[in-house]
């Protein structure tokens, strides 16, 4: 009886959905609750469509892990971020051309959290459950926990909380929290989901064969656990009515800020960093084929980092009506913060003693080293803005931004980039990439594309904080905000610019692992051609 | 290294690890956030908030809707220039019933905190339909259609009602007169004495009344959104603040 149960939750799921459409309480919530009933009553038919009554096309992995889930999220983790890219390039586009805005559904105000969203929640996102599920059941040497069933739950649900953020944006459904816009409904669903994640995560560590719990996993158990918390009580709210949109948030003003920015910074430290260490800490070792390099410094940065990460919120809000103690104390932790960090870029880069070659022979590796080396700028370049006389320029300015593409583009974006090409040929038992030269196109493009894009926003953000703040003899402001915006003009359209040369490596990426699936190889020169003729001496 | 040998014991028990994770990121969270909640000085001593009316709170979630805190910042830091350019420096006090707050983290354009009462309504209804018509070097977006959508306001009570629950002291009868005083607000002919006398703190502050966006016959999103940005930052009476009083 395949796939029974699932045509009969997703047939339920549409006909709830149905209800809460026809007795919605405003229009948003109508238009929201059919794009989901229509999403749902799809994939009830599709599945329909597969039920065998006599179980017969069971098909187990050989490999004996559960790689279903894992196949479709490195699938749906290119695609995801291919469209979050694009979706960069187009508010890069608004903001050096305002007439591309098109009101009301497709201005710059809506189409910003999408770009946030898609690229976090749903390229990060992704990438994050396909890795650690993959990461997992290998390092425990053990079958995901709670059967095929719980997986696909985690899995798809996950999906269904992005399609409703997305949508709900450009509908203009938003709670204004940066980075947890979904409104409170969205915000039940996502819990759900993240319970069962953590419940799949945890069962398998239990079952697991190895004695140790590897290191790799310490991260993402961080990651799930503490963005439970964070998201928990960031979105504590009280809705208008249960079948409306619109909530109202439990804490105001300045308890509001401090929370948010709690939540907003560690979904920087725990989203985009400890989950992708936890990616770096298996994927970096195999691919280069050597142990971590310290065991001792992994222990180490491990909890400095989850505990130091939690305290640099309020650097967010410096000089604001946030009392002064919370401002210094987030300051003090954000400097420490630089240590921990650099502690895990070290295990990462010397993970790499005697095997440096590979950085000119594996473009894969390569991609690795540089996206631990943007780990370790932009966590450098994160401290320094923290201490309160430079956030006093940077605050406000497009500094910031750069800063967090520096982050998102290299650290993030490359590490998942490196993931998705060791996972490709494995999960799908083929023996190579298409295309290891286009592994190489796409890292000098995404790397070109990232030192423009930061180096141009170093430039307008410092030139924005700069004019700001100029005087003139007398005593007077020398410019007003207009002649500010109109200055920055140039710098937004080299940030289109570099959008566009990453977009195009994540093109790139996206052809070379449609091939790889379809398992062709591309005739092409190897990267590395044998030049030494040198021998042992006679 | 003995204490990290002992760390074997945690990487052998998932629950360990799960607990010992949980315990560790909680202590920030509680040493900086609770104690806002109960220091009393967090928040200011100041005369002249107000909740907001009907109106200016359907303004502020067309506001949010639109995303409009995602370019303009409602927080002037206490900088010479940004007091020059934007005035008085933003205090706790003025955010005390926003829910969410609005402060935001990015300027691409101006701080709206002390917007209210700069410019007029002509203009604000004018620069939001076209912006580039007022300022040319502008990237805002246009949100004309906001004057060409009905303002949905029949259900004010509910929004005021789910405000009261969360904090905000909104009385009984500013809850009953919820959709009347939007009304009263958005129009230059009704019976504003029941308004004003609900809302007003005392001779000096007044609610902004008027037809805000030029059009008599309806009551549009565009007037909510524009009374909203005309009462930002004009309630607390700063003549009877005393900022040593506040240091904190």
């Amino acid at each position: 009886m395949k796939h029974l149960n699932a045509t009969i939750i997703l047939a339920l799921g549409t006909l709830l959905t149905v209800f809460a459409a026809a007795f919605a309480y405003d229009d948003l919530f109508r238009i929201h609750a059919i794009i989901l009933a229509v999403h749902l009553g799809a994939a009830a038919i599709y599945m329909a469509r597969l039920v065998k009554v006599d179980g017969s096309g069971e098909v187990e992995d050989k490999s004996g892990y559960m790689d279903g889930p894992i196949r479709i999220g490195v699938i749906l983790t290119v695609f995801w971020g291919v469209i979050g890219f694009t979706q960069g390039v187009l508010i890069a586009m608004q903001l050096a051309w305002p007439v591309t805005n098109l009101e009301p559904w497709f201005n710059f105000g809506r189409m910003r959290p999408l770009h946030t969203s898609a690229v976090i929640f749903a390229f990060g996102g992704t990438a994050l459950i396909t890795t650690s599920l993959y990461v997992v059941q290998r390092t425990c040497q053990a079958r995901l926990w709670g059967g095929a069933g719980l997986a696909w739950f985690v899995f798809w649900g996950y999906q269904i909380f992005i399609l409703m953020a997305a949508t709900g944006y450009l509908l203009g459904i938003t709670q204004s929290r940066e980075y947890a816009e979904p409104e409170w409904y969205v915000d039940l669903w996502l819990t759900i989901v993240w319970v069962a994640y953590l419940l799949l995560f945890l069962g398998t560590l239990f079952k697991r064969k190895e004695p140790h719990i590897y290191v790799a996993n310490w991260f993402y158990l961080a990651f799930i656990v503490t963005i439970a918390m964070l998201h928990v009580v960031n979105n504590l709210a009280v809705p208008v009515s249960f079948l409306g949109v619109k909530s109202y948030s439990l804490f105001s003003g300045v308890q509001d800020a401090m929370t948010q920015w709690w939540y907003g910074h560690n979904a920087v430290g725990f989203f985009l960093t400890a989950g992708f260490l936890g990616m770096m800490y298996y994927f970096m070792p195999k691919q280069a084929e050597r142990p971590v390099f310290s065991y001792r410094l992994s222990i180490i940065h491990f909890w400095a980092l989850i505990f130091l990460y939690i305290w640099a919120g309020p650097h967010h809000l410096h000089y604001t009506a946030l009392p002064d103690w919370t401002q210094t104390l987030g300051m003090a932790f954000s400097i420490m913060l630089w240590m921990p960090s650099w502690g895990g870029m070290i295990n990462g880069l010397m993970t790499l003693s005697g095997a440096w070659d590979k950085i000119r022979t594996d473009p894969i590796i390569r991609m690795m080293v540089m996206a631990v080396a943007f780990y370790g700028m932009s966590t450098f370049e994160g401290p320094v803005m923290s201490i309160k006389a430079v956030n006093a320029l940077s605050h406000y300015t497009d500094w910031t931004i750069g800063h967090v593409h520096s982050g998102a583009l290299g650290w993030v974006g490359m590490i998942s980039f490196g993931a998705i090409y060791f996972l490709a040929p494995r999960l799908w038992g083929r023996k190579e990439l298409y295309s290891l030269r286009m592994v190489n196109w796409h890292f000098w493009f995404a790397t070109l594309g990232i030192v423009l894009y930061a180096s141009a926003l170093w430039v307008a953000g410092i030139t924005q904080g700069l004019m700001w703040k100029e005087y003139d003899p007398q005593g007077f402001l020398v410019y007003s905000f207009a002649e500010s915006v109109q200055a920055l003009h140039p710098y937004y359209v080299l940030r289109f610019i570099a959008g566009l040369l990453y977009l195009t490596g994540g093109c790139i990426m996206a052809w070379n692992i449609y091939k790889t699936i379809k398992g062709d190889v591309r005739d092409e020169k190897p990267m590395v051609a044998v030049t030494s003729n040198a021998k042992p001496a006679e | 290294m003995s204490l990290l040998e002992k760390h074997k014991i945690i990487e052998k028990s998932p629950t360990l690890l799960l607990v010992g994770s949980l315990l560790v990121v909680s202590i920030g969270g509680i040493v900086e956030i609770a104690p806002l909640f109960y220091f009393q000085n967090t928040i200011e001593k100041v005369e002249g908030m107000r909740p907001y009316t009907p109106l200016e709170l359907a303004g502020r979630n067309i506001y949010i809707r639109e995303g409009c805190y995602l370019c303009h910042s409602q927080m002037i830091r206490p900088f010479r220039d940004e007091v020059e350019r934007y005035g008085q420096y933003s205090l706790a006090a003025e955010s005390m019933y926003d829910h969410p707050f609005q402060w935001g983290s990015k300027r691409t354009g101006p701080d709206l905190a002390r917007v209210g009462g700069r410019y007029s309504n002509d203009w604000q209804v004018q620069h939001l339909t076209d912006p580039r018509s007022l300022v040319p070097e502008s990237i805002m977006p246009k949100y004309g259609f906001l004057t060409k959508t009905p303002l949905k306001f029949d259900n004010m009570d509910r929004h005021l009602r789910a405000n009261q629950l969360v904090g905000v002291p909104y009385t009984v009868e500013q809850l009953e007169n919820a959709k009347a005083d939007v009304i009263a607000q958005a129009t230059t002919d009704a019976d504003i004495e029941g308004l004003q006398a609900r809302y007003t703190y005392d001779d000096r502050f007044s609610v902004p009344l008027g037809d805000f966006d030029g059009n008599p016959d309806e009551i549009t999103e565009m007037d909510a959104l524009v009374a909203y940005l005309q009462m930002l930052g004009t309630l607390v009476d700063f003549s009877t603040y005393v900022p040593e009083a506040n240091y904190r």
